[in-house]
């Protein structure tokens, strides 16, 4: 459904993607993880017509980005991280806008923002101008303006990001509910949890590439054994093990680190050594299995916070 | 530099409704049009009240200033359109309509129409203030028809300048100062004086600058003096404001949008 080649896009002499290649199955959930500047959003802004690439091609329901850009238009449906609703108009103005723009049968509209209106539990705000929703009612008002249209492929990118957790459960719902639907949904977030939820593949980006590319259970199997956590008695002896480990995720105010790498007693026993060579005495230690966060770690050598911050 | 695949149709529609849009934007935010109604009618006042006894244009001084006050009314209501744009530029709304297939003019002539109808309307409204002033033309129907068609003309081609000042700038502040020459420039012309009575360098400015030429051709349909070539010379600017804001406009739309 979206198939891309060496995509390449600079602003200036900053080198955002660096030769990205995708291919998205129809009906899928597809998320592409990274931290803040990876590049997730100008991928989207290119696939979505916004911007043109330097070089690559790109396909979008069978259209070819360069030469047919009205016809991937006409497919696709998009919710920025940055809300696109007219705020100086009501939910409901904004949904027959759309409507309209969209060239709806005249008869048909009025149902279907209605339609859309009580879907997205806005029926009691159609009236009031956009500006006074809360986070959560624009989120809602943005998916369903991209929805208006029933696009084949939808573009969300960090859709709950700044949501508090329980309008983040709902929006997950809602994407799952679509893609039952057969919609294709390409998604970008920097949660962890939100990719390992939702999506049937992942890719990794840093820095402008993939680094890895596969489902939540794939990637986690690249890290076997998950973390070792190490608890220390104060900050002096975390901050010791942390330079003698290198790459580990550091919990200051627990006192812990976190070492990505196998769990089983060979590496155990090489960690304890190294521990025991510098005389750095732990608290306690537990083994645990792998999440995202260790494969992100594994793979950048960074932390997601660090890389995020 | 083709609309593929949208027909004539199809951006009309999607004219009608940024139309919509932007008619519905100055309702909701009525202070805009107020803003841009207040300082004319505030100048007209000083102009006639205050610096007016000391002039002498023949005649009531008013009616000799009236044409002029249009035209500053004119560039008021017209300059808060690129604020207007440069804020909508600015809204997550316009990246959506980017990646939805339509017409890709459409955003921007709903501005230029919204704007002309804005325009109009603080027209009407200041030569009824005029009027109240002792402003006493002796237009007739056919008369009043040129004025009222000169002034869609120059609100449509300052307009599509002001589409562009609002596209072209970084900053609503930005927006905001290019618009200067069309409040400012009007004070440059035959508006509140005869230019018979400036200094050489000054006259061969006001004479030549776009303003002078509409504001006669007003003067001349209201109260029947002698427009000459000023006519022809009105809807000359006017056509080339509209053609280069236009095209302008279009380049700088069609732009990949900053990062």
């Amino acid at each position: 459904m979206i198939a891309a080649a060496g995509l390449r896009k600079s602003f200036g002499d900053k080198v955002v993607l660096d030769g990205i290649d995708l291919d998205i199955a129809e009906g899928t959930i597809f998320s592409m993880l990274g931290p803040n500047g990876a590049g997730k959003t100008t991928t989207v802004r290119i696939l979505s017509t916004l911007i043109r690439p330097d070089s690559g091609t790109v396909s979008v329901a069978g259209h070819d980005l360069a030469t047919r850009p009205d016809a991937v238009r006409a497919a696709i449906g998009v919710t920025g991280q940055f809300s696109a609703v007219d705020n100086l108009l009501t939910g409901a103005e904004n949904l027959a806008m759309m409507a309209g723009l969209l060239r709806l049968d005249r008869r048909h509209r009025d149902r279907r923002v209605a339609g859309l209106l009580d879907q997205f539990d806005l029926a009691d705000a159609a009236g009031k101008p956009a500006s006074t929703y809360s986070g959560g009612m624009r989120r809602r008002l943005d998916l369903a303006m991209t929805l208006v249209g029933s696009p084949k492929v939808i573009f969300l990118d960090e859709p709950t990001t700044g949501l508090d957790p329980r309008s983040r459960r709902a929006m997950w719902d809602r994407i799952r509910e679509l893609a039952v639907g057969g919609v294709t949904i390409f998604l970008t977030t920097q949660y962890l949890e939100e990719a390992d939820r939702l999506a049937d593949r992942i890719v990794v980006l840093d820095q402008g590439r993939i680094v890895a590319d596969g489902t939540a259970a794939e990637l986690k199997r690249r890290v076997p054994g998950g973390h070792i956590r190490l608890q220390f008695a104060d900050s002096a002896r975390l901050r010791a093990a942390r330079s003698v480990l290198g790459a580990a995720r550091v919990h200051e105010d627990a006192l812990a680190l976190e070492v990505p790498g196998a769990g089983d007693v060979r590496a155990l026993r090489d960690l304890l050594d190294r521990l025991d060579a510098a005389a750095i005495e732990i608290d306690a230690l537990s083994v645990h299995t792998p999440d995202l966060d260790d494969v992100f770690l594994a793979l950048t050598g960074r932390p997601v916070e660090e890389v995020a911050r | 530099m083709t609309f593929s695949g949208v027909t004539f149709a199809h951006a009309l529609n999607d004219s009608g409704i940024m139309l919509g849009r932007n008619l519905r934007h100055t309702l909701r935010n009525p202070s805009t049009l107020f803003g841009s109604l207040l300082v004319p009618i505030i100048l007209i006042l000083v102009f006639v009240y205050i610096l007016g006894g000391a002039f002498s244009a023949g005649g009531q001084y008013v009616d000799y200033i009236g044409p002029g006050g249009l035209v500053l009314t004119m560039g008021y209501s017209v300059a808060s359109t690129a604020v207007g744009v440069a804020n909508d530029m600015s809204e997550g709304i316009i990246a959506r309509f980017r990646t939805m297939a339509i017409s890709r003019a459409a955003v921007l002539t709903g501005h230029v129409v919204g704007s002309v109808i804005r325009t109009v309307v603080c027209v009407a409204l200041v030569i009824g203030v005029l009027l109240l002033m002792g402003f006493s033309p002796e237009a007739g129907f056919a008369e009043w028809l040129g004025v009222a068609g000169l002034v869609v003309l120059m609100a449509f081609g300052t307009a599509w300048l002001t589409v562009a000042f609002g596209l072209a700038a970084k900053t609503v502040e930005g927006a905001s100062f290019a618009t200067f020459p069309l409040v400012f420039l009007p004070f440059i012309s035959s508006a509140f004086a005869p230019t018979g009575s400036m200094p050489a360098g000054v006259r061969w400015f006001t004479d030549n600058q776009p303003f002078t030429p509409i504001i006669e051709t007003l003067r001349g349909l209201l109260i029947g003096t002698p427009v000459g070539n000023n006519g022809i010379l009105a809807v000359i600017w006017c056509l080339v404001m509209a053609l280069g804001g236009y095209l302008w406009a279009r380049a700088l739309f069609r732009r990949d949008p900053a990062a």
